[in-house]
């Protein structure tokens, strides 16, 4: 049964469309990734369906809730942890989380308790009765966490939860997403990577400009490139221009150049290209350092869905113009 | 917004809990960061030792010793200048992440204001209780009786948390902790000097005491002053309460939306 659903949902900032129509529909008990670039579109999604904006038009629903009718109803299922690490420097990590609980009206005795089990749940037990401005980064995301928690809510969303972390803080992260999950939550995650919403995501949608642009599972979107990859590695860069211009006539897509390490990759429909590639590019003298195909991975899908790469990608054609939402600084 | 009306006549005991909840948050933060109370109490001490030495001996108001004639328009300077924090804070609690946390939560919508405006004014509070007893080392004394003294005191609380909901309004319009303060400071500046706080209103020219006279900062310490000084205090009092009652009717629900609308 769908717990979370939005209809066509659209929200300007100015002229500049944030969501431009987008209908989704997220089952209970699954986690569901939305990925894209900075500006796409994904906080403000989040951000329509824990009730922090009104949608311009469209619909959307929370366990049943509507946003915008039945808002207060609505706070009483969620949890939401933002991009910030939204705790009290002040007030100690323990003081936090029983004040979250105070706050969704949970009484004193049950919020005490409950800022202890997520005290422990979540590694602070050192640190609990400490400022959190003493916290180190992941300390206060996991806080963060633990404060979206208090209420056990059915439905949480976290908007980039690792950005910024380092890589090890990120996969304690995870490591605790999973747990959670496993006991049945349903969780809407926002993330730029790709390597998140493959590992943590039941379904990913993947959005780009306010609107989505493929969904499915991240096997699904792999397979949608339309197969697999031929990677080359090449000796010079002086021959970069010419295989690049080999492999887009073998390729199904356009190439992807990264200059620094002299690599190309392009989606091909089928191995048999793998020798037709090598000998073109013997043929033109270019130096092969090295050779491989591949399976797709999600970085390559979400190429050949947008037609920019999620960092930073010298391509054939000049990059798309990127909307920014104007204002607030996402990072 | 039935579902907002529901909230409010089903739980007057969440909103009041709610707001409990918010000023104790904000209460700790004096605890925990005892040098931001520290400094923040030196300045108004600072004013009223300043102003007494250095304006002392140059301001003569015929049958009234200077300080405590001063001392009174101090505590609503102090009282104004301290319901400034309260723009300050909410900019701050927005640009941490915190309006949305909270927003996101099921309590009520004026919780986070309330919290904010009664922890400012109880540190106002505080501060002048502070201030009536280093006064009272230089010479400052209460004419009146007890009841008086404390409904001085409480009276110049009361008119900075109303005070408060203007700071409100503007934190949360301009978003920026510095835009927050200068801006709060802006206002409250001409409106505390141009008042009977230094000097009798009937020393400034014509123009200013035309203003001086309508201020709504001169009526406050005329009341608190009339208290202090035991003297009798007229309409003052009630035209102090009427405009704390204006503010609040106007910037409360104004501050509300601003809060409901936050980005």
């Amino acid at each position: 049964m769908a717990i979370i659903e939005l209809s066509k949902i659209k929200k300007s900032y100015g002229d500049v469309r944030a969501l431009d129509g987008v209908t989704l529909s997220i089952e209970e008990g699954t986690i569901y990734g939305l990925l894209g670039p900075n500006g796409a579109g994904k906080t403000t999604a989040v951000r329509v369906l824990t009730t922090l904006l009104k949608p311009d038009s469209g619909t959307a629903t929370v366990a049943g809730f509507d946003v915008v009718s039945q808002a207060n109803e609505l706070r009483s299922v969620i949890g939401l942890a933002g991009q910030y690490a939204a705790v009290d420097e002040n007030l100690t990590g323990y003081e936090n989380l029983e004040m979250v609980g105070r706050l969704y009206r949970l009484g004193a005795t049950f919020s005490k308790n409950r800022a202890g089990e997520l005290i422990e749940q979540f590694d602070l037990v050192e640190a609990a009765d400490r400022p959190v401005r003493t916290y180190s980064g992941g300390m206060r995301r996991r806080l963060d966490l633990g404060a979206a928690l208090v209420a056990k809510p059915p439905v949480l969303f976290l908007d980039e939860p690792t950005t910024g972390l380092d890589p090890r803080s990120r996969l304690a992260l995870w490591a605790f997403i999973e747990q959670l999950v496993s006991e049945g939550t349903t969780l809407l995650l926002t993330t730029q990577y790709l390597e998140e919403a493959d590992r943590l995501a039941d379904r990913i949608g993947v959005i780009d400009d306010g609107k989505i642009i493929a969904e499915g599972t991240a096997d699904e979107l792999k397979t949608q490139t339309g197969g697999d990859v031929i990677e080359v590695r090449i000796g010079s860069e002086d021959n970069l221009e010419t295989a690049r211009g080999i492999l887009a006539t073998i390729g199904t897509d356009i190439p992807r150049v990264r200059r620094g390490d002299r690599r190309i990759q392009v989606p091909v429909d089928g191995p048999g290209r793998v020798a037709e590639a090598v000998r073109q590019l013997d043929a033109a003298g270019v130096k092969i350092e090295d050779f491989s195909l591949r399976r797709p991975t999600l970085d390559d899908a979400f190429l050949t869905l947008t037609g920019h790469g999620t960092d930073e990608i010298v391509t054939g054609k000049p990059p798309k113009k990127r909307r920014r939402r104007p204002g607030r600084n996402v990072t | 917004m039935t579902s907002q009306t529901q909230a409010s006549s089903a739980g007057l005991k969440w909103i009041v809990s709610d707001a409990i909840v918010m000023t104790k948050r904000n209460l700790l933060k004096y605890v925990r960061v005892p040098s931001l109370f520290l400094f923040s109490t030196i300045q108004p001490v600072m004013f009223v030792l300043l102003f007494a030495f250095v304006f002392g001996g140059a301001i003569d108001i015929p049958g009234i010793n200077y300080l405590d004639f001063l001392m009174p328009g101090i505590f609503i300077q102090t009282s104004l200048f301290g319901s400034q924090n309260t723009g300050v804070g909410l900019a701050d609690d927005m640009n941490k992440g915190m309006i949305d946390r909270f927003r996101s939560l099921p309590m009520s919508r004026s919780a986070v204001l309330a919290g904010r405006t009664i922890s400012d004014s109880i540190r106002n509070l505080f501060v002048v209780i502070l201030m009536s007893v280093v006064g009272y080392i230089i010479g400052f004394r209460f004419a009146g009786s007890f009841i008086e003294s404390a409904g001085a005191l409480l009276l110049v609380a009361l008119f900075g948390s109303a005070f408060s909901w203007i700071s409100a309004t503007i934190g949360l319009a301009v978003k920026d902790v510095e835009v927050a303060q200068t801006a709060g400071f802006l206002w409250v500046f001409p409106l505390t000097f141009a008042s009977s706080a230094f000097v009798p209103v009937e020393t400034m020219p014509t123009w200013l005491q035309a203003f001086a006279e309508i201020n709504p900062v001169t009526v406050a310490i005329d009341t608190v002053r009339a208290l202090v000084l035991d003297q009798p205090v007229g309409n003052n009092i009630w035209i102090m309460l009427a405009w704390i009652a204006a503010i609040l009717m106007v910037f409360v629900p104004l501050a509300v939306d601003r809060y409901r609308k936050a980005v």
